[in-house]
């Protein structure tokens, strides 16, 4: 333990509007913290800089899921515990749950929270391939109002975001017309539990007489924040899918992506099992019955 | 199996000796003690690899005078750490070796106060050129280390190697590495001191071996013995971690405590645990190998080089394992063996179970898989051919007097895992699988105790004796850290008194107390230790009867009632017995030959692996361990003990990398040092064949460290049989195996920019 | 100077108790340094090994990395509270028999996780264990002692046990269920 508790200012206003009013009077001064899961490490570390912290933790206007007809919304404090735990994800969108079950372990998602997942920016976070080949958008709140883009204008650079200083995210919105869909998803880790992730690719498409019709890939630990690949999408949207199709969508994959070497893996190795899954996506669609 | 049939207690899967206190959460870790007045104590450690010490600057924006300041110049007795040699200071003084080697000691009431002293000590350094691998000390262009980088080498000739070569059918070389593991123990090293002009110094560790702190403290501070003791708190995890590095870390303590004048705890978090503390020794070894036309073999020729890092400490007797378990469990009429431990500028190395063997046991057991693959022979078959069987003489020309039963533990191994039809099914899937499975094994032996005369040397001492409460105490300095100490000792005490289990405590382990049993260390405390129990325990009967009247069958109340009869006439009533090393032993220290160990346990695991070819990831899926270990002296810690040193071994294989940035562990969290979780670890299936041992308690033999032994090259050889493809070095990680498995980008695929 | 803090009122192991300390001090300093409860243990300090396992509000979870405000009015259970009139929990009793404890530092945690995998799922998959233990790093046992307590703790609390998971948590079985080889 390296960090220092009396050097950090912490409160807890208990409810949203309170944390909107208090982080409204001092734009940018505030730091939230929901289940602690990523800041407390930094402060264990001695690495978390003397801080203001909001506490989100417990906050009932943040924690929800809420099923619509055409949608879900998940709010950012949802833990992964409730994400996994929730029978409409798990139905309609089953990559994100099977996502939550890839954070840490049990004790982590009963803290992490879908919205610090993606507020913290990580590049390898867990649930950012599912939710970009879901499509999800992404709702801001603050006293100035609320507004939404889409999740996949959400991250800016290495850790940094869409968000204003004055504004929390609120919600996660996710469309539910997958079911159809062709669904790919698989994070490639240090180990098979409490790992994080070297390479996670995601997929979503639709597919008609060997047409691509419609197709969303993403991926975690690829770049510098977890993205679409939009020019391997590209090379293969509208395309008859056969093994020169998929051949031009590896290649693309290959000149898109720009992995790092870390302490956790080596940038080549991404590159090439990042190819690896996206052969193992596609390669079943070219027979009539597929993978599901 | 005559002794099973005898003894009621031994044998018997009795619960742990602490156990319950152990599940209430109430046993007392060395950080759970609670002590009046407590000041923390913190490390000032080197930020370079090597480099002359050329100033300590003390930032004035603090106020020192609330501090205690700890430097070499601080140390009343010699500034060497006690154990094989004197090298490794206590306090780097006039130049430091090895990346946070410590410098500066401090102590404060508040943790947070000194958090920020330590970071506003600056120390200033003319740095020198540092050596980071076997291969760049070997070379010699810089010299870290006395005249050579030389920390110890060893020569053991068997035969003539030399002439061999001409005769031989084949010839097979093949080079082997092993890098650093750390033991990841949970509970991270502490210490807490505290000092006394009456008493002397007392600490508290969480530590195998007490009277190596003893011994290294005595020094230290230039103290007669009963002015240090040492007391062993609850450890949780050891593995040899904290068999040398606690008389640094007691000492640092220490020093702290007499200056400040009141009680220092130093309990490393876990980063620093990582950073500065011992690992196991990274390996590299050649063999080059002859065998005649019928794949037996003819000559071993085998370097064995370690990295020994910064200092001596235990790399001598690390060196020596590895040098007598490198031509493994094989007959062989000519063997040499040249090994040498090399100096380097990382945190030196230390004992890790297994202690050098498991680094030679990989080498050989990937070696043989190699001779099979080269001369066309099942590794199965080749092993057979060669086993050596009772009778024979191993590359020391110790003739193997006790039974040995290698095949019988290969055809176990083999039925137990269904091996040949596993086999035969995965040669059918691989064809179209993208997961590729195999199967590999290893075969090895892990000599028992101290290697040569080290038991003599140690001399061990050990006994019982009998409170006026009516308790029977085991007197052991042998500590209890996971591994069964404290259940195996009463288990035998109160097998060889004739008492129930409940009726036997251990003695508090503390120096004040308990004699010198040796130490916790070398397979050697069930099998050594033990048996000195098992006879006080015979001795003190003997005593009760000659002079307390005691009867040949008594009940409990008949022999409390005699201790009391001998107490009243003889005062205390305790037994000691000292180590007496069994017959026709002989061991010459110079020229490696003799009986290397008194005992040797002996193992066949078998691997099942399965690799990935889309992530070249591979993981074990199942794995088989069948071991002679002697008698069993408690099955459920037996088979605690084999799963667990399998689940380490596992990790050592696959996933525990020690990522070196300019001789510092840079990956030195847990999040990124990568160690096997429950989901990671395969089905583990443990079988024993007993062959008690007639000089071990009740029949046993060393059992600690021989499952740790055998799992990489068995595993890396499952790997060759799924894939085809040789790996030879660990930790073999999804990216080394990528190398080597991915089909080379083809020209539309761009390189990484 | 600890006076000044606001008091944190938490229920732990159903007696109520006030601290005032810091409120970004972590759970855990505040179970083991202000309430004494020393059994859940600091291995990493990064919710990685799960020493320090607790279960709040009926949550597991790493007492590292909360901070003690976040535990303000919340009922936290700690290896101290399971055994209750002097009668060990059956998986205490279970890790005790089956040798499910070594060098015992993982196991308050293990404990706690155990339990919480038990509460909710009386009779789990090997599968099912193997998740809801990985949380919690142990060096000593190689998990396979654990396992088996957890399956003996499970058909303790009701005989009917699934022959799946005792014949899964057999030494001898050989049973993984890998069921999903692409996650």
């Amino acid at each position: 333990m390296r960090g220092d508790a009396e050097a950090h200012q912490m409160v807890a206003p208990g409810t949203l509007a309170a944390v909107l009013q208090l982080i409204a009077g001092e734009p940018g001064q505030w730091t939230p913290i929901a289940g602690g899961t990523e800041l407390m490490v930094a402060h264990a570390a001695g690495r978390l800089p003397p801080s203001r912290l909001v506490s989100l933790w417990g906050i009932p206007d943040l924690r929800f899921i809420t099923t619509r007809p055409d949608s879900i919304t998940i709010g950012a404090g949802a833990t992964f515990t409730d994400i996994r735990n929730h029978a409409g994800i798990a139905a309609d969108l089953p990559l994100l749950a099977r996502a939550a079950t890839w954070i840490g372990s049990i004790a982590n998602q009963s803290r992490a929270t879908i919205g610090g997942n993606l507020v913290n920016g990580s590049p390898a976070a867990d649930s950012s391939p599912a939710l970009l080949v879901y499509d999800a958008e992404v709702e801001f709140i603050s006293l100035r109002g609320a507004r939404r883009i889409p999740y996949s204008g959400f991250h800016t650079g290495y850790k940094k975001n869409a968000l204003a200083p004055d504004e929390l995210l609120y919600a996660i919105h996710i469309p539910r017309g997958f079911v159809s869909h062709r669904q790919y998803l698989r994070k490639v880790g240090t180990r098979r539990a409490m790992a994080i992730s070297k390479v996670a690719l995601g997929a979503t498409a639709l597919i008609a007489n060997g047409l691509v019709t419609e197709l969303r890939l993403a991926a975690a630990s690829l770049a510098a924040f977890p993205t679409r690949l939009y020019r391997t999408e590209d090379a293969l949207c509208g395309q008859h899918l056969d093994a020169a199709c998929i051949s031009a969508a590896r290649a693309a994959l290959l000149a898109e992506v720009l992995p790092i070497d870390d302490i956790r893996s080596s940038a080549e190795y991404r590159r090439r099992v990042a190819a690896n899954l996206l052969d193992e996506f596609l390669v079943p669609l070219l027979t009539p019955e597929g993978p599901q | 199996m005559s002794t099973a049939a005898t003894t009621r207690i031994v044998g018997a899967p009795v619960p742990r000796k602490e156990g319950v206190d152990k599940l209430l959460g109430r046993a007392q870790y060395l950080d759970d003690l609670e002590f009046e007045g407590l000041w923390h104590g913190a490390t000032v450690r080197s930020t370079i690899p090597r480099g002359i010490i050329r100033a300590i600057h003390f930032d004035p924006r603090i106020n020192w005078s609330e501090f205690t300041v700890v430097t070499a110049f601080d140390i009343p007795g010699r500034n060497y750490i006690q154990l094989i040699f004197d090298d490794q200071p206590c306090l780097a003084d006039e130049r430091v070796n090895h990346c946070d080697e410590a410098i500066v000691l401090l102590a404060h009431p508040d943790r947070q106060r000194l958090r920020e002293a330590a970071a506003a000590v600056r120390i200033e350094y003319d740095p020198l050129p540092p050596v980071f691998t076997i291969d760049d000390s070997e070379r010699r262009d810089v010299i870290v280390w006395g005249e050579d980088n030389i920390l110890k080498s060893f020569l053991l000739e068997k035969g003539d190697v030399d002439s061999a070569w001409s005769r031989a059918a084949h010839i097979v070389q093949g080079e082997y590495r092993t890098g650093a593991q750390e033991h990841l123990y949970i509970e991270n090293n502490g210490a807490i001191a505290a000092y006394s002009e009456d008493h002397g110094i007392t600490v508290w560790g969480s530590l195998q071996c007490p009277f190596y702190v003893h011994k290294s403290l005595m020094a230290v501070f230039n103290l007669a013995a009963d002015k240090v003791r040492v007391i062993q708190a609850e450890t949780g995890g050891a593995f040899g971690g904290k068999e040398d590095y606690p008389s640094i870390i007691c000492a640092h303590a220490a020093l702290l405590a007499m200056k400040s004048g009141h009680a220092v705890k130093i309990v490393y978090d876990r980063m620093e645990d990582l950073a500065a503390t011992t690992k196991r020794h990274p390996s590299r070894v050649r063999h080059r190998t002859a065998l005649d036309a019928d794949g037996k073999l003819l000559a071993m020729d085998i370097e064995v080089a370690t990295d020994g890092g910064a200092y001596r400490t235990l790399s001598s007797t690390v060196l020596s394992r590895a040098t007598l378990h490198s031509p493994g469990p094989y007959a062989c009429p000519n063997v040499r063996v040249r090994s040498r431990a090399w100096a380097t500028n990382t945190v030196p190395y230390g004992a890790f179970r297994g202690f050098g063997a498991p680094q030679a046991i990989f080498a050989i057991e990937r070696h043989m898989d190699e001779i099979a693959a080269a001369i066309g022979i099942d590794p199965i078959e080749l092993r057979r051919r060669n086993f050596l069987r009772t009778g024979d003489t191993s590359a020391t020309e110790q003739i193997m007097r006790d039974p040995v039963i290698l095949d019988q533990l290969l055809d176990r191994a083999l039925s137990e895992s269904s091996y040949h039809a596993r086999r035969a099914r995965f040669a059918q899937e691989n064809q179209t699988n993208p997961v590729k499975r195999g199967l590999g094994i290893s075969a090895f032996y892990h000599g028992s105790g101290f290697t040569g005369s080290g038991e003599r040397y140690l001399n061990s001492l050990a006994g019982v004796d009998v409170t006026p409460e009516g308790t029977v105490r085991v007197l052991v300095s042998s500590t209890e850290f996971g591994q069964g100490t404290n259940t195996i000792l009463t288990q035998i005490a109160a097998e060889s008194i004739g008492i129930d289990y409940a009726d036997v405590v251990m003695a508090p382990p503390d120096t004040g107390i308990v004699p010198n049993s040796g130490p916790t260390v070398a397979s050697r405390t069930s099998m050594v230790v033990g048996r000195l129990i098992q006879s006080a325990g015979t001795q003190l009967l003997q005593m009760l009867r000659e002079h307390a009247g005691l009867g040949d069958a008594f009940t409990r109340e008949e022999f409390f009632a005699a201790c009391e009869r001998y107490r009243a006439a003889h005062g205390e009533v305790v037994s000691l017995c000292r180590y007496q090393a069994p017959p026709d032993i002989y061991w010459d220290d110079e020229t490696y030959r003799g009986e290397a160990y008194g005992a040797y346990a002996w193992c066949v695991q078998v691997a099942q692996v399965a690799v990935d070819t889309i992530t070249y990831s591979a993981e074990v899926e199942d794995f088989w361990s069948v071991q002679e270990v002697g008698r069993v002296l408690n099955p459920v810690l037996a088979g605690g003990q084999v799963e667990g040193g399998i689940a380490q071994g596992i990790g050592y294989a696959l996933y525990e990398k020690v990522v070196w940035q300019n001789g510092r562990m840079a990956n030195n969290q847990m999040t990124n040092y990568i160690m096997p979780t429950a989901e990671d670890v395969p089905p583990i299936h443990v079988f024993f064949e007993e062959i008690p041992f007639a000089y071990g308690a009740f029949g046993a033999k060393g059992i600690g460290e021989l499952p740790h032994d055998g799992p990489a090259p068995a595993i890396l050889n499952a790997i060759k049989d799924a894939t085809g493809v040789s790996f030879t070095a660990i930790p073999l990680l999804p990216e080394d195996m990528f190398a080597r498995l991915a089909e080379p980008a083809s020209v539309e695929e761009p390189a990484t920019v | 100077m600890s006076a000044t803090w606001p008091p944190i009122r938490m229920i732990v192991n159903g007696a109520p108790r006030k601290v005032s300390v810091p409120p970004m001090k972590r759970l855990l300093d505040v179970l083991r340094e202000d309430l004494r409860l020393t059994g859940a243990k600091e291995g990493c300090g990064e919710g990685e090994c799960g020493s320090c396992t607790v279960r709040m509000n009926g949550e597991l979870v790493n007492s590292c990395l909360i901070p003690v405000l976040q535990a303000d009015g919340a009922s936290v259970e700690t290896v101290e509270g399971l055994a209750g009139d002097g009668r060990m929990h059956p998986l205490q009793q279970a890790f005790l028999a089956c040798g499910g404890a070594q060098c015992g530092i993982c196991t308050p945690g293990m404990l706690m996780a155990a339990t919480h995998l038990l509460d909710r799922n009386p009779h789990p998959t090997m599968a099912e264990i193997r998740e809801g233990l990985s949380g919690n790093l142990c060096r000593c046992t190689g998990f396979t002692r654990i396992f088996q307590s957890v399956i003996a703790a499970a058909s303790q609390s009701e005989p009917a046990t699934s022959e799946q998971s005792s014949q899964a948590g057999s030494p001898t079985s050989g049973i993984r269920q890998w069921s999903d080889h692409a996650r």
